[in-house]
């Protein structure tokens, strides 16, 4: 077993829980696990990549060879784009379609919309709108994570204890909240893939 | 032993705690910060109460340090790597004092500057130093480096250099903990002269030195973190310094690939695997995450005429950090890359954070300035530092930490009046003090913004030194009362804004003015709240 992911989005929208999540998975499932993560000046609202390994073998490079990615996971959609060298053949695309725009030169979304949609293996979902129906907006991130998760091949319930130890100091009610946005990006993925 | 999932920054802190250190010092810096905060929220260090603090600047944390090695206990610093900039005067001459307690020094380079104004590899300053290095490969050697390199670094009596690059700062993986060792008690240096570094002094630890340098090497042939594998074809050998070796390993996976591969992560140089590897094979590729240090020092070092490649020879990019791709590309396998990336995708710098007060402070210099002209504001390090980018473009320079003011004097001195500096609170007690003393001392026409925002923001909010002092010691410094304006930096207090900086532009001497809102990333920290109200300073 191994899978590479690609977590891309902008500073500040939440990649690190969405690895630490998958993180917490993959040690409850015994796994190998490397996660390159990046700090620092980009996390002022610049672009940020996380790269994550899981796999049941002994991982060699903390970075994902190029070309080498199963899925590329973003909470962007002109985001999920910029890492496309990464991306496998036959990969997964799986993005939000919610732009942040904090640049004069965001391109035009229906245009970004379309790149993605070149691709026959995408996944693209309004998180934010499903995250603002469960009532919880922050998570958007975990409806993310949720969409990508037939992708990763880690049983589904694992994430779930994932999710209850990362947020299980904030509380009772915001790890009910982030599980119901997992399974809601799941179900959505199950229904338009 | 207990297994924990740990960044590379981590490890260390980690392996340092387990390996009896009673201190930490530091001054914040990517990608080395997570060092000293992992220590500093480790229950384990609280409980045994080590010394975790942050540090003015680098300079007053490696002396620190370098005291407490002195007193008998394990010690170690963290910076980044142009931090052993401001702190390589200490850092040179520990060489000659050499250590009493385990001292190590850990330095993170950026190669691909990252978040960085260079590249520069900090294994020359080891040599130059005659200081041993240790560059761990993986998050395991990570710890294990800290934990042996107090062990080695009282063994030989000297500190010992810790050296890591980006990616393995900020990669996580599991990391399996040794037993946890008793911290040092206080005790002397056996010569109560070894610290003395008074010319004669210094002579006879100089030799010293020197002296040890075999005993390293040969700690360095045997030591379990240069590996040696053997292979059938000896066309070509490598060399893999540190994480180079990950990414080697990456490119040859499923490969047919035999060929033998010395991995160095302990210097100096382990000279015997080295020569074996330079007689059997025709040529020998080098791969660094930095600079080619190993390169250039090997082509100086065999007989045999092995042709050497790496950086220099164009095998490998001369600049930028290594990857998978870099590395495969080197030992010349095609790359299967991706799709591209469409046209369409814009480049995202990063901003100052929407609400910021350093966005009032530019908006209100470039109106005050228009009369006077472009090309006057001498900026530094900090987030401020984005006052670079438009739609601001409010900065001409930012060199290094502290450079704004003495930039200013220089161009005032020049007659480039009125010249303007422009620095962060934390960044003014790391480095600006002297440089405002020396502008006060010829009462230079400069206009000084400290703009405070209570904390250490580039980095991620760290203590700043300046809290609830910077008046006082710009007092103390000798600025003049009346030229010492504090004001709320806000789209609401703009006229005043406007109108203080316009007055202090127009003064012929020192003035500081000191902007003042929190840093909106803070808000939430409780503890920094109480401070700042004790302190009175809302
Ligand atoms: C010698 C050196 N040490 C550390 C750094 C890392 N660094 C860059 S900006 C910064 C913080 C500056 O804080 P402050 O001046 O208060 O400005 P703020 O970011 O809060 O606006 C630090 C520590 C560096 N670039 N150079």
């Amino acid at each position: 077993m191994k899978t590479d992911i690609v977590l891309s989005g902008v500073g500040g929208q939440g990649i690190l829980s969405i690895a630490a999540t998958i993180g917490m998975a993959a040690l409850e499932n015994n796994l190998f696990l490397k996660q390159s993560e990046i700090h620092g000046m980009s996390q002022r609202g610049g672009d940020v990549q996380s790269s994550m390994r899981i796999s049941d073998k002994e991982i060699a490079s903390d970075l994902i060879p190029l070309g080498g990615a199963d899925l590329i996971l973003s909470v962007e959609p002109m985001e999920s784009l910029r890492h496309l060298p990464f991306l496998k053949e036959g990969g997964w695309l799986v993005t939000n379609s919610t732009p942040f725009v904090n640049i004069p030169n965001y391109p035009e979304l229906d245009d970004v919309h379309a790149e993605i949609k070149k691709f026959p293996n995408h996944i693209l979902i309004d998180a934010d709108a499903i995250a603002a129906e469960i009532g919880s907006r922050k998570s958007s991130n975990i409806v993310m994570l949720g969409a990508a998760s037939p992708f990763i091949d880690m049983p589904f319930e694992t994430l779930e204890a994932g999710i209850r130890k990362i947020f299980g100091r904030k509380g009772e009610a915001i790890v009910e909240k982030n599980i119901e946005a997992l399974r809601a990006g799941r179900d959505f993925t199950q229904k338009n893939k | 032993m207990e297994k924990l999932l740990l960044l590379g920054d981590e490890a260390i802190a980690q392996g340092a705690i387990d390996g009896g250190m009673s201190g930490i010092y530091g001054y914040p810096g990517t990608p080395s910060t997570e060092i000293a905060e992992y220590i500093q929220h480790s229950k384990e260090a609280i409980d045994k109460d080590l010394h975790r603090e942050w540090s003015s600047n680098e300079k007053t944390a490696m002396e620190s340090a370098l005291g407490m090695s002195y007193a008998g206990k394990r010690a170690m610093v963290t910076m980044k790597h142009v931090g052993l900039n401001v702190a390589a005067d200490a850092f040179v001459n520990s060489a000659v004092t050499g250590a009493n307690g385990g001292l190590i020094v850990v330095a993170a380079d950026d190669p691909s500057m990252h978040s960085s104004q260079n590249e520069q590899d900090s294994r020359f300053y080891a040599k130059f130093s005659f200081i041993p290095v240790l560059e761990p490969t993986n998050q395991q050697e990570a710890y294990d480096m800290a934990y042996y390199g107090f062990e080695l670094s009282e063994k030989f009596k000297i500190p010992v250099l810790l050296r890591l690059t980006t990616r393995l700062a900020h990669s996580r993986a599991g990391v399996v903990r040794k037993p946890s060792k008793a911290e040092n008690g206080v005790s002397l240096p056996e010569n109560p002269r070894q610290f003395v570094l008074l010319p004669a002094i210094a002579r006879k630890n100089y030799e010293v030195l020197l002296g040890i340098q075999p005993g390293l090497e040969k700690e360095a042939e045997e030591s379990e973190f240069n590996t040696y594998i053997d292979g059938t074809d000896k066309k070509t050998g490598i060399i893999a310094c540190g994480i180079a070796q990950n990414y080697l390993l990456e490119s040859i996976n499923g490969k047919e690939f035999n060929h033998p591969i010395l991995k160095i992560s302990q210097y100096p140089i382990p000279r015997k695997q080295v020569n074996k590897l330079l007689e059997e094979c025709d040529e020998v590729i080098v791969m660094e995450d930095g600079y080619p240090v190993v390169e250039e020092m090997l082509k100086g070092y065999q007989e045999a005429g092995t042709k050497i490649r790496g950086r220099l020879d164009g095998t490998l990019p001369r600049t930028g950090e290594l990857s998978p791709a870099v590395v495969a590309k080197g030992l010349g396998y095609d790359v299967n890359e991706g799709p591209a990336v469409p046209e369409l995708v814009q480049s995202r710098p990063p901003a100052m954070c929407t609400g910021c007060g350093h966005i009032d402070v530019y908006t209100a210099l470039n109106k005050s300035l228009a009369k006077y002209g472009e090309g006057r504001v001498f900026s530094d390090i900090g987030c401020y530092t984005l006052g670079a980018l438009p739609p601001y473009n409010a900065i001409n320079t930012c060199v290094d930490m502290g450079a704004s003011i003495t930039m200013a004097k220089g161009a005032a001195d020049a007659g480039l009046v009125p010249a303007v500096a422009v620095i962060g609170d934390s960044t003014f007690t790391h480095s600006g003090l002297t440089g405002l003393i020396d502008a006060v001392s010829e009462n230079s026409p400069i206009t000084v913004i400290i703009s405070d925002n209570f904390t250490t923001g580039m980095t991620g909010g760290q203590d700043s030194k300046a809290l609830g002092r910077i008046e006082d010691i710009v007092k103390g410094i000798g600025v003049e009362e009346a030229h010492i304006r504090v004001l709320k930096p806000s789209k609401a207090n703009m006229d005043e804004v406007i109108s203080v900086l316009e007055e202090e532009l127009a003064y012929n001497g020192v003035s500081v003015i000191i902007p003042r809102r929190q840093c909106i990333q803070t808000m939430k920290n409780k503890t920094l709240a109480a401070k700042i109200a004790e302190l009175g300073l809302k």
